[in-house]
């Protein structure tokens, strides 16, 4: 109050620095750590220190031309084709629901989201056993539909509440304005309502991604090959070029190429993805 | 409270036809059936996907049966959760499950409060900055997070205890994963990493619902920061936190990737959700698996129960259900 309103300011960015700072600290520290760790060669691993002496590609090269590049390199095709196929059938089922519930008038609205609502809170390793033993009967075991349809109860229910909370902020009425002004019925669905909902739908798509891609326990548990074990599970599973080498370095350097591609998506959309997760969490 | 306007205005069609009951009844009724038929396929799925896995579970509790012995499959009633509820391994696993979920619930709450308010606040220069670090943790894989700690501790290949080594009982032989309490410690350290950003996040859009004339009308009154926070905001938060707090607590109790990772269960972290993986997947102990799957399910159910009646949360209404 006392000083003036210049320096005030000037102490404001200084603090407002620092705390940024701290804040890239937290978020990104044990990135850097794990980055680190994946430019080390084997002899380098146990120096005690964070940065590598030299920095080398040999993991790198091992996880995509070397011994290991069957492993990572098919698991990596399973989790982006499982968790894209996965998402896609969640956002269109979600999206066709999320714009009933927002827009029509119709018994049994409650019952859908509360439904949803249980689902996303429901322990996935209470769900595994029983597909575990019904997958190994039918023939889904260690496929990919093996593993798309379990994941729908990890994206669909989050995809559901997203979606509704996006859609019921849309102004419904510009559709009929559209109509109004000599639109036809789908032209003015077309020009007035999906840009207004496209980007909700793709915010919603994203944060479902995020889930499919993170999945673990289906992943170990309804998988036993390449043919369609994800990135998680194989990471798990890694195991060093000899019986007597580590994996360190190639588990490191496989978790950074999968983690790129949410780095990506946050750098790009971080705006959306937090609207999407606020709206869809507490709208009153 | 803008909501309540518009689910109003989300149901213009049917209003103009409130004049002729017949008419109003038709569209009703087509409406109706036009709701179900864009909404069902997502319910049927859901249903299939969880409601279906489960009832089969409870089935399965019932017999003995071992995949390596499926013709010995036989009905033993609730033998098997007699067998789990007496083993004091199953105890242990429930303790360490409630502890880390205590504990990083705890942790997070006030961390994420923390993050919440320094993107609420941030200055518009360092805002996506800000918010776009909080969302790598939130992105990132679990296993990846728990594998970068368990790099970093690890006392092969671990910086912690160079960096760390003037603390009293941190050397460079200082095995963090050889005792229960230290490995607990990483785990949830990672857990606590990964997923402070989904809390902060929940109470952000809590924080974004308190009025800010009421903070500044309150600063005017000469209200300290710390009372304003108190009197002011806290309160009106109540419902974002007791959400994000319950939201969390399930998560938290179904906790598996780190463990899985980091210890796969050793030195007493065994915690449920692992307990039931290895004892279905692993061992092929179906029937048995199956009944601690039901009782972890049960946990969260009663986990639910004593949240929304004992603490009042309203989870559809928090959550934009209407």
């Amino acid at each position: 109050m006392m000083s003036s309103p210049q320096s005030k300011k000037a102490k404001e960015r200084v603090l407002w620095a620092l705390i940024t700072a701290a804040v890239l600290v937290y978020a990104l520290f044990p990135v850097a750590s794990i980055l680190a760790t994946s430019f080390k060669e084997p002899s380098d691993l146990t120096t005690g220190k964070f940065l590598p002496t030299e920095w080398s590609g040999v993991n790198y090269e091992q996880i995509l031309v070397g011994d290991a590049q069957v492993l990572f390199l098919s698991s990596l095709r399973n989790s982006i084709g499982i968790a894209l196929i996965a998402t896609a059938i969640a956002v269109v089922l979600a999206t066709l629901c999320a714009y009933a519930i927002a827009r029509l008038d119709f018994p049994g609205k409650k019952l859908i989201l509360t439904t949803a609502l249980a689902v996303s809170i429901f322990p996935v390793i209470s769900i595994v056993t029983p597909l575990f033993n019904v997958w190994r009967m039918i023939g889904l075991y260690d496929t990919w539909a093996g593993l798309i349809i379990p994941y729908l109860s990890l994206t669909l229910p989050i995809s559901i509440w997203t979606l509704a909370a996006f859609f019921r902020q849309i102004p419904w009425e510009l559709e009929q304005a559209a109509q109004v002004d000599g639109a036809t019925t789908w032209q003015a669905f077309r020009k007035a309502i999906v840009p207004l909902a496209a980007p909700g739908v793709f915010t919603t798509a994203i944060i479902a991604f995020f889930i499919a891609w993170n999945d673990f326990v289906y992943g170990i548990s309804l998988t036993s090959t390449e043919a369609a074990r994800p990135v998680p599970a194989a990471l798990a599973f890694f195991t060093g070029a000899s019986q007597f080498e580590s994996p360190t370095g190639a588990i490191s350097a496989a978790a950074i190429i999968v983690t790129i591609p949410v780095v990506l998506l946050v750098l790009l959309f971080q705006r959306q993805i937090v609207s999407g997760l606020t709206q869809g969490a507490v709208k009153g | 409270m803008s909501a309540s306007t518009e689910v109003q205005k989300s149901v213009p069609a049917a209003s103009p036809t409130r004049r002729g009951g017949t008419v109003l009844s038709q569209r009703r009724k087509a409406e109706r059936r036009l709701g179900w038929l864009l909404a069902g396929p997502a319910f049927v799925v859901m249903l299939l996907v969880t409601l279906y896995p489960i009832l089969q579970a409870v089935w399965d509790s019932l017999f003995n049966f071992r995949l390596t012995a499926p013709q010995d499959r036989a009905f033993v009633g609730l033998a098997n959760y007699v067998v789990t509820l007496t083993d004091p391994l199953f105890w242990r696993a429930l303790g360490v499950t409630l502890l880390i979920t205590v504990v990083t619930v705890a942790v997070e709450l006030v961390l994420g409060f923390a993050l919440a308010l320094v993107m609420h606040k941030a200055l518009k220069s360092v805002r996506g900055l800000v918010r776009t670090a909080i969302l790598v943790p939130y992105g990132i894989i679990t296993v990846v997070s728990a594998f970068a700690w368990f790099y970093a501790f690890d006392i092969n290949s671990g910086f912690v205890n160079t960096w760390f080594a003037w603390l009293p009982g941190i050397g460079p032989d200082t095995n963090w994963f050889a005792g229960t309490w230290s490995s607990l410690f990483v785990i949830m350290a990672s857990e606590i990493w990964k997923t402070t950003p989904f809390i902060s996040l929940l109470l952000l859009a809590g924080l974004a619902q308190v009025p800010d004339e009421l903070s500044e009308a309150a600063e005017v009154d000469g209200a300290t920061w710390w009372q304003r926070m108190q009197r002011v905001i806290l309160p009106n938060m109540k419902a974002a936190i007791m959400v994000a707090l319950l939201f969390r607590a399930l998560d938290a109790f179904r906790i598996f990737d780190n463990v899985f990772i980091m210890t796969n269960g050793a030195f007493g972290t065994e915690v449920l959700s692992l307990l039931a993986y290895r004892t279905s997947i692993g061992r092929l102990e179906i029937g048995l698996g199956s009944a601690i799957s039901v009782l972890l399910f049960v946990c969260v159910l009663l986990i639910c129960f004593i949240a929304i009646k004992l603490f009042k949360v309203d989870l559809t209404s928090a959550r934009g259900g209407k």
